[in-house]
């Protein structure tokens, strides 16, 4: 095989911190014009790897080839010069700033030092349409939507002239239509001879567009396979290292009592528009309640109401026959409530903060944490080191701080301290989110565990997999309100996804069944 | 990787020291002046003898209070500007009420008049707090200008209230006094006196205080992280308000120590009293750790008092004196471009592995 096939190879990087090895032997090769897929759980070490391409870090050992020749890349700078562009997870753009502005920064036109706006736009357009990039340059980044902004970003790598694209988990912020437009642009770039190196923990986006993937586990490059003959399934064995199952398997639910009641309650979000109008939902011991929906349809705004973080501007919330209506949080919690917030690194944790103090923060006014107001580090140290034991959150130790962990272990601690109260209701917003298989099996099993315990769960989510596979019922909601109450069995991806578009039951019933052609599916 | 970066946060403050000096020095030199020479003499000055040591402790003593309380505030993200004008309220009520009830024996009175001054200290900053908790008002504009409130409301009180229009109050009755004869007589006659003890069991209590309480646990969580603190049970508004309530006590006390303690009495002010805004920049350098504010607060002490020397022995005049003691500071507040390139040269190091 000749080496000038592929347009980057790195062999054997190695990439040591301390005595731990975050890249070991790893061998990539990336041909022109194919999209390679980078697979591996959080922590297994592509975020290293990239960085080291990117000029970021250097490798401890190893080759880095481009076209053949060897090169080093000691600074992001060096990277940009030899044709690598990163699209980052979190955009670097400046929200005041037009589209035009936040491209040509750091490399602007311009005419004896007068900026060159005509020149740049001029640019910027014949890329746009190039690529298929569909952009308002005049636009500012504050006025437009999250999916522009990653179009923005890819922009801004084409226009210092990239060959090589890597993107960084570029679905996680997107709505399922942006994802579908990205993988679109991302087959017209390497139509134009771009490669792409597409780093992901989703599988299904891996089968869709990549043509190779490279799995790497545990700092080690696993194996480099052909998408197209190779399962998800066995993608993600081989991420994992061990069997998954993708489908979770649970009891049938048998639903008791009434834990948790809402009654026509209307919460207003930050700019004083209703965000849920007078919504009215139960959820019974036993079950597990999903709550359907696109984002921004009030689902944060009543979880928020539930759990006393937003006030309710009328309306009843029961908790256990309690009234907690505009309860503060912790009387919410003592009431028996437990939360696992949609934002974990804003809600959920105090990042800089220790795991053990993380693990502690709703209950270590109690005893035997505390007492008569002082903390007892040893009793707090026990108790974290016994839910990391439990939960298996894997860490150096319980001192470091949670930023130290990776998103499923930050996610399983709040999991551990959430779930080990015993609260009588769980409420879990996307507890999965930008999480990797293995973690979110881990999860859907927990959340399923207490509903067998006999625990009420309300599960807000926006993947319908997971509202379909762990959900006893569906709430869709829409516009601020329940639009109906679907169970699994009995309902479809399509019927899910016209309900969440505002159409009711019987008008997505019948638009199933006619594209369809056939009877419903609950037709046993 | 613990370890390397508490190795780290005592590298930036001596490394911001050090590019202080070189800097002073740097002056020195191109007034014409041996940098060697004066800062002999500053040294010499500030810790050459018992008396000079003595001063210098002094010296450092409200800043330990004022750097504490600043810090408190601090620790749960609050700017709390206003240490000055709680220092110098602190002041003036513990000498007012010293000077009102002399009948109270002398040990009781000293301690009452304390417990004022830092009452005093706590009630102006509660203001910013509860402004800010209820308001959401900004606690720095706020207390920038409950400062000058501070100021002209004390002038005005020292020349009409507590005066027959002097500008100077009577002493303090010689009970209330924190000047310890055993302590001047150890020290060659020097002004210290017995605050410097209070100063240290206060460094003591505040670290058990913000380390090893469900309170003090809230105060550190909050300012880290308000979103989840109020997720996770705890009252912001509380903790604003707690927080600034201890703040101002600690500053309270600070002006406190000038009025039983170092002057023994109050006069009409120049401006807002130097130990607020010092004290700011102690508490920064010492990175809010009491132990830390405790050697920078050392160190600002000597800088003063050593800095006298530095005329009468290595011929420096006071300005360029001030100067230097200025780019020192200048450097300390700095520390966070030191900072940023310490952390900068430890993420190449560490990398982004998560």
């Amino acid at each position: 095989m000749s080496e000038t096939n592929f347009v980057i190879e790195m062999k054997g990087i190695t990439k040591e911190f301390g005595t731990f090895k975050a890249n070991d032997n790893i061998n990539l090769q990336l041909k022109k014009g194919e999209i390679h897929a980078l697979l591996g759980e959080n922590g297994a070490g592509k975020s290293t790897l990239m960085n080291i391409l990117s000029g970021l870090l250097e490798p401890t050992s190893g080759k880095i080839l481009i076209d053949g020749k060897e090169v080093t890349i000691n600074s992001p700078g060096m990277a940009n010069k030899l044709g690598i562009g990163m699209v980052h997870q979190h955009f670097m753009l400046v929200k005041k700033f037009t589209v035009t502005e936040n491209i040509i920064l750091g490399s602007e036109p311009n005419k004896a030092g007068v900026l060159d706006q005509k020149t740049a736009q001029q640019s910027i357009k014949e890329l746009s349409e190039k690529y298929g990039l569909l952009v308002n340059p005049a636009s500012k980044i504050e006025s437009i939507s999250v999916g522009m902004e990653q179009r923005v970003e890819i922009l801004k790598t084409l226009y210092r002239g990239a060959e090589i694209l890597i993107f960084d988990e570029p679905t996680a912020v997107l709505t399922p239509q942006e994802i579908n437009e990205l993988m679109q642009i991302m087959k017209a770039l390497t139509n134009e001879g771009k490669s792409i190196i597409l780093i992901t923990h989703k599988l299904d986006e891996i089968k869709e567009v990549a043509d190779r993937c490279t799995v790497i586990r545990r700092g080690k490059s696993i194996d480099t396979v052909n998408v197209s003959t190779t399962s998800q399934q066995e993608l993600a064995d081989m991420m994992v290292g061990r069997s998954v199952s993708f489908k979770t398997e649970k009891k049938e639910a048998y639903p008791k009592e009434v834990v948790l009641s809402v009654e026509n309650i209307v919460v207003k979000e930050g700019r004083g528009l209703e965000a849920v109008k007078s919504l009215s939902l139960e959820v019974r011991a036993g079950e597990i309640l999903g709550i359907a929906g696109i984002d921004g349809n009030g689902q944060s705004e009543l979880i928020q109401a539930i759990t006393g973080l937003t006030k309710t501007e009328s309306g009843k919330i029961k908790l256990n026959g309690k009234e907690i209506q505009n309860n503060t949080p912790r009387n919410i919690t003592e009431n028996g409530l437990g939360h696992i917030p949609e934002d974990r690194h804003k809600y959920g944790l105090i990042l800089p903060m220790s795991l053990e103090e993380n693990i502690a923060i709703q209950t270590y006014y109690k005893k035997p944490l505390s007492n008569k107001g002082f903390l007892n580090p040893k009793e707090i140290k026990e108790y974290a080191k016994k839910l990391i034991e439990e939960f298996d959150v894997r860490t150096q130790s319980e001192t470091v701080p949670a930023s130290a962990l990776s998103g499923g272990n930050q996610q399983k601690a709040i999991i551990a301290r959430e779930i080990d109260r015993n609260p009588s209701l769980l409420i879990a917003a996307q507890p999965t989110r930008g999480l990797d298989v293995g973690a979110i099996e881990y999860i859907h099993k927990r959340l399923i565990e207490q509903r067998d315990n006999g625990k009420a769960v309300l599960l807000m989510s926006f993947e319908l997999d997971e509202i379909l596979n762990v959900s006893d019922r569906i709430a869709v909601m829409y516009e601020g309100n329940i639009v109906a109450i679907v169970e699994p069995k009995e309902t479809t991806q399509q019927e899910l996804g016209l309900l969440m578009a505002g159409s009711s039951l019987e008008k997505a019933r019948a638009a199933v069944e006619k594209e369809l052609g056939k009877e419903p599916t609950h037709v046993e | 990787m613990n370890n390397k970066s508490k190795l780290d946060n005592i590298l930036v403050p001596v490394f911001s020291v050090i590019l202080g000096l070189l800097l002073g020095a740097l002056i020195m030199l191109v007034f014409g002046y041996n940098p060697v020479a004066g800062y002999q003499a500053m040294v010499q000055g500030a810790f050459g003898s018992s008396f000079y040591i003595g001063e210098t402790l002094r010296q450092a003593t409200p800043l330990i209070f004022t750097a504490l309380g600043f810090s408190v505030a601090y620790t749960a993200g609050f700017f709390n500007i206003g240490v000055a004008g709680q220092a110098l309220l602190g002041w003036l009520f513990s000498v007012w009420f010293a000077l009102s009830f002399p009948e109270i024996p002398g040990i009781i009175l000293l301690f009452i008049s304390l417990i004022v001054g830092a009452l005093a200290g706590a009630l102006w900053a509660g203001i910013a707090g509860f402004l800010r908790a209820y308001f959401n008002t900004s606690e720095v504009i706020v207390t920038i200008m409950l400062n000058y409130t501070a100021l002209y409301t004390a002038n005005y009180l020292i020349r009409n209230v507590l005066s027959e229009s002097s500008d100077t109050t009577a002493r303090i009755p010689e009970g209330a006094s924190l000047r310890w004869a055993w302590l001047s007589d150890l020290t060659s006659n020097s002004t210290l006196h017995g605050g410097i003890f209070l100063a240290l069991i206060m460094a003591v209590v505040v670290w058990i205080f913000m380390k090893k309480t469900t309170a003090g646990f809230e105060i550190r969580a909050v300012g880290l992280n308000p979103f989840a603190s109020k997720y996770a049970g705890m009252s912001t508004k509380r903790n604003i308000i707690i927080s600034m309530l201890i703040s101002g006590s600690l500053a309270g006390l600070g002006g406190a120590m000038e009025g039983m303690g170092t002057f023994q009495n109050i006069f009409v002010q120049g401006g807002i009293p130097s130990i607020g805004f010092d004290g700011i920049a102690v508490a920064l350098l010492g990175l809010g750790n009491p132990v830390g504010i405790l050697f920078s607060a050392l160190l600002f002490g000597a800088l003063k008092i050593g800095g006298n020397s530095m005329p009468l022995v290595a011929d420096v005049p006071t300005e360029v004196v001030d100067i230097v003691i200025a780019s020192i500071i200048f450097f300390v507040g700095a520390n966070y471009l030191i900072r940023m390139v310490v952390d900068k040269r430890a993420k190449l190091n560490k990398g982004g592995v998560k």
